[in-house]
């Protein structure tokens, strides 16, 4: 269905001719970007989002529908299965709007399952999968160990097996148990496959999906804590202490600076991670990794400095503050802490 | 989006190495002149001050952010004197470039970035430092010459410039920010008084310039009367982008990572200390961020599209100071006990490329200047807080 092919988006280009080579999205990468940031913020207004994080099923759905809609489910699925062809870049650019809006939606288990598809799966496997992934129809999971986020109403899983490999297993193969979840807008399952059940992913490569893992959670935090600071700015205008807004207070406004310094300059560490694994995979495996622990812990001190800037509102379970919180905290603790990537650099290094 | 090194950057690669080989060292009887006699010949071949105009010695290219990687990446490789005085090739040519008359350009572009006329930057006075536009000294027009007094302070390099552009009040009746001119003095006019200020870590590289009626053409103003604050401002912006160039830092990384190998530390080497470990991994971060911040400033730039890299320009300089100083502080830690030892004559100067035990200790106290020079942190604070995130300008007494 090639949903943004459809409406006259180019596929992605071919290699430019090398005095063009640059550091910057293309045009068509920038309204994709546009398009989703446009969605959120009509379609899922913080309120909303707390609805669902407070538990209403109803407009996750819904959410999650209008962006299979505008092809979000099947981005980075080639065309000729029903998707856009389009490649990780994209999807960590989605990404960062998603976690901007602290957007509850399915996006990184499906998106996620359906890659290690795409990249490993037979052509049965796709035949079957990956149409209707594509549409939104079927909806698809990820766990890299035991637990994985929105499983509970996921068609088809992709799992680890115990040899490292990767296989899929279809909604009745596999058992999943909810988890409390403290981002209860991704809510984890445990989840357990069958000793012997699942279908091998023949060419899927568990690290190559993992890296990608990795930089999608990196976007996700970025967008998130980018949004973060600003909010903290509004309430900052807003809250009178002494007689004037605390925005006047030169501490505060010099922590918000720090904030700003943190985090706003490591976007294009994200996007150098998603730009090599799309176009030179050796380089990735160190990218994703570097990306994932700089950016994730840099949000999370963010976020931190977040709820002290807003005082004693800032941690209170209805202000707003603890969705971004919790979206971030997601990102940072899934798949390995910055301490243990760190680690993982160093080897990759030969320190 | 594309970063990759393709076979065309690898054929320049090639021929940057071989331009090296073959013009390095370059003759002369001092390394003044060798430096000067090799960056002509550079300049010739279109590998410095690239995006320069060749009317003005450049290269006249288009901003290329690989061809400059590469190029720079070969040069520090082959030790070559790339690198000319940063006031010079990095401030003022921008800022003549932006603001300066054609005879200016003609004047002073070229040799500027040979090396063959070095510059210093006239800012800061005993009162004026981060109230910079408060500044007192004054240049007074006499027939055809400006007549200059007062005194600078904080002048790198000024022992060995030939030329320093400054910042002097020429219509003292002005509210402040608009009484102030841009004027390029001759340091060796006579009334110019140079005095090297010894800093914490023993080196001498800036002074304190006494201007006694000093007198210069008035065609050396850049810009208009009462114009200079603004003209200064562009130079700032270069300045910031300066400090935000990240090779330095990258070849500095490599020093620390090579000084955590070679220390032991329980009878293996400190790189294999797993707190080592994380904070090399972690200043690795945001090395990486500032390259692909900078990576992301030069595209967008070249585009004409600085909006869209706000961010990275008015976080650049606050996250390279914080960046230095945590190189800084590592090194610090492996070096112990050696730390207690005062750096040697050589090894206090700024411009070192050896990274010595000593060059380590001085770089721990040199590492707090780039928190002070070029805007403080905490003005970049509230740059940052005000113009990047929309803050409320702090408030100031009438008047400032």
């Amino acid at each position: 269905m090639g949903r943004w092919g459809r409406r006259g988006l180019p596929r992605r280009a071919g290699r430019s001719d090398w005095r063009e080579m640059d550091f910057a999205l293309s045009e068509e990468q920038e309204l994709l970007q546009e398009t989703v940031r446009g969605f959120v913020e009509k379609e899922c207004p913080a309120a909303l989002a707390r609805q669902i994080f407070d538990g209403e099923r109803g407009p996750a759905v819904k959410l999650w529908s209008g962006l299979a809609e505008i092809g979000i489910a099947g981005l980075a699925i080639p065309e000729k299965l029903g998707g856009a062809g389009l490649a990780l870049l994209e999807l960590a650019l989605v990404s960062e709007e998603l976690g901007r809006g602290v957007v509850p939606v399915p996006f990184l288990g499906h998106v996620l399952a359906s890659l290690a598809l795409a990249q490993g799966g037979s052509d049965a496997q796709q035949a079957r999968w990956l149409p209707e992934l594509a549409s939104g129809e079927a909806l698809g999971a990820i766990t890299f160990g035991d637990i994985a986020p929105h499983a509970g109403d996921a068609d088809v899983l992709v799992f680890a097996r115990a040899d490292g490999s990767l296989a899929l297993a279809e909604r009745g193969a596999f058992r999943s148990e909810p988890i409390a979840s403290n981002d209860r807008g991704r809510p984890l399952s445990r989840v357990a496959v069958a000793a012997g059940a699942g279908d091998p992913l023949p060419g899927a490569s568990l690290a190559r999906v993992r890296d990608a893992a990795l930089i999608l959670l990196a976007a996700d935090a970025f967008g998130a804590a980018h949004r973060l600071i600003r909010m903290t700015v509004e309430y900052s205008k807003t809250r009178q202490q002494f007689g004037q807004p605390i925005a006047h207070f030169q501490a505060l406004k010099h922590q918000l600076a720090n904030m700003a310094v943190e985090v706003d300059p490591t976007r294009g560490l994200w996007w150098y991670a998603a730009h090599v694994y799309d176009t030179e995979p050796e380089r990735a495996e160190r990218a994703a990794a570097l990306a994932k622990a700089h950016v994730t812990d840099r949000a999370q001190q963010a976020a931190r400095d977040a709820v002290e800037c807003h005082g004693g509102i800032g941690f209170t379970w209805e202000c707003d503050v603890q969705l971004w919180f919790k979206r971030i905290l997601f990102d940072r603790q899934w798949l390995g802490t910055p301490e243990q990537h760190r680690e993982r650099i160093a080897q990759m290094s030969g320190w | 989006m594309d970063l990759r090194f393709g076979p065309e950057y690898e054929e320049l690669r090639q021929r940057v190495r071989a331009f090296c080989r073959q013009t390095w060292p370059a003759p002369g009887a001092s390394d003044r002149e060798r430096a000067i006699a090799w960056r002509k010949q550079a300049l010739a071949a279109g590998f410095l001050s690239r995006t320069v105009p060749k009317t003005y010695g450049g290269g006249g290219f288009a901003p290329d952010v690989l061809a400059e990687a590469v190029i720079r990446q070969e040069f520090e490789a082959a030790g070559v004197p790339y690198r000319a005085s940063a006031q010079g090739t990095h401030m003022l040519v921008p800022t003549l470039l932006e603001c300066g008359s054609e005879a200016q350009r003609q004047v002073y572009i070229a040799k500027t970035l040979t090396g063959e006329l070095n510059w210093c930057q006239g800012y800061s006075e005993p009162g004026s430092g981060s109230d910079l536009a408060s500044l007192k000294s004054s240049a007074r027009l006499d027939g055809d010459e400006w007549v200059i007094n007062g005194q600078k302070i904080w002048t790198s390099n000024a022992t060995v410039a030939d030329m320093m552009f400054g910042l002097f009040r020429t219509e003292p009746a002005a509210p402040k920010h608009a009484g102030i001119s841009y004027l390029l003095v001759d340091m060796r006019a006579p009334g110019v008084d140079v005095r090297p200020l010894r800093m914490m870590q023993g080196g001498e590289d800036f002074c304190e310039v006494f201007l006694n009626d000093v007198r210069i053409p008035t065609a050396n103003i850049v810009g208009r009367r009462g114009e200079g604050w603004n003209v200064s401002r562009a130079t700032l912006k270069h300045e910031r982008m300066l400090i935000g160039d990240s090779q330095g830092a990258r070849t500095m990384f490599a020093a620390l990572v090579e000084l955590a190998q070679r220390t032991q530390r329980g009878g293996q080497p400190a790189s294999r200390d797993p707190a080592v470990r994380q904070r090399l991994a972690e200043i690795e971060g945001y090395l990486a961020t500032q390259e692909y911040a900078a990576a992301r400033m030069l595209t967008a730039i070249a585009k004409n599209r600085d909006a869209s890299v706000a961010a990275e320009m008015l976080t650049a300089k606050l996250a390279a100071t914080n960046l230095g100083q945590l190189l800084a502080k590592l090194a610090m830690d492996l070096l112990g006990e050696r730390g207690l030892e005062e750096p040697g004559p050589g090894e206090a100067d700024m411009g070192i490329r050896q990274f010595t035990e000593g060059r380590w200790v001085s770089q721990y106290m040199m590492s707090l200047s780039t928190a002070i020079a070029g805007g403080a942190s905490n003005i970049q604070r509230n740059i940052i807080g005000e113009r990047l995130l929309g803050l409320p300008r702090d408030q100031r007494p009438p008047g400032h």
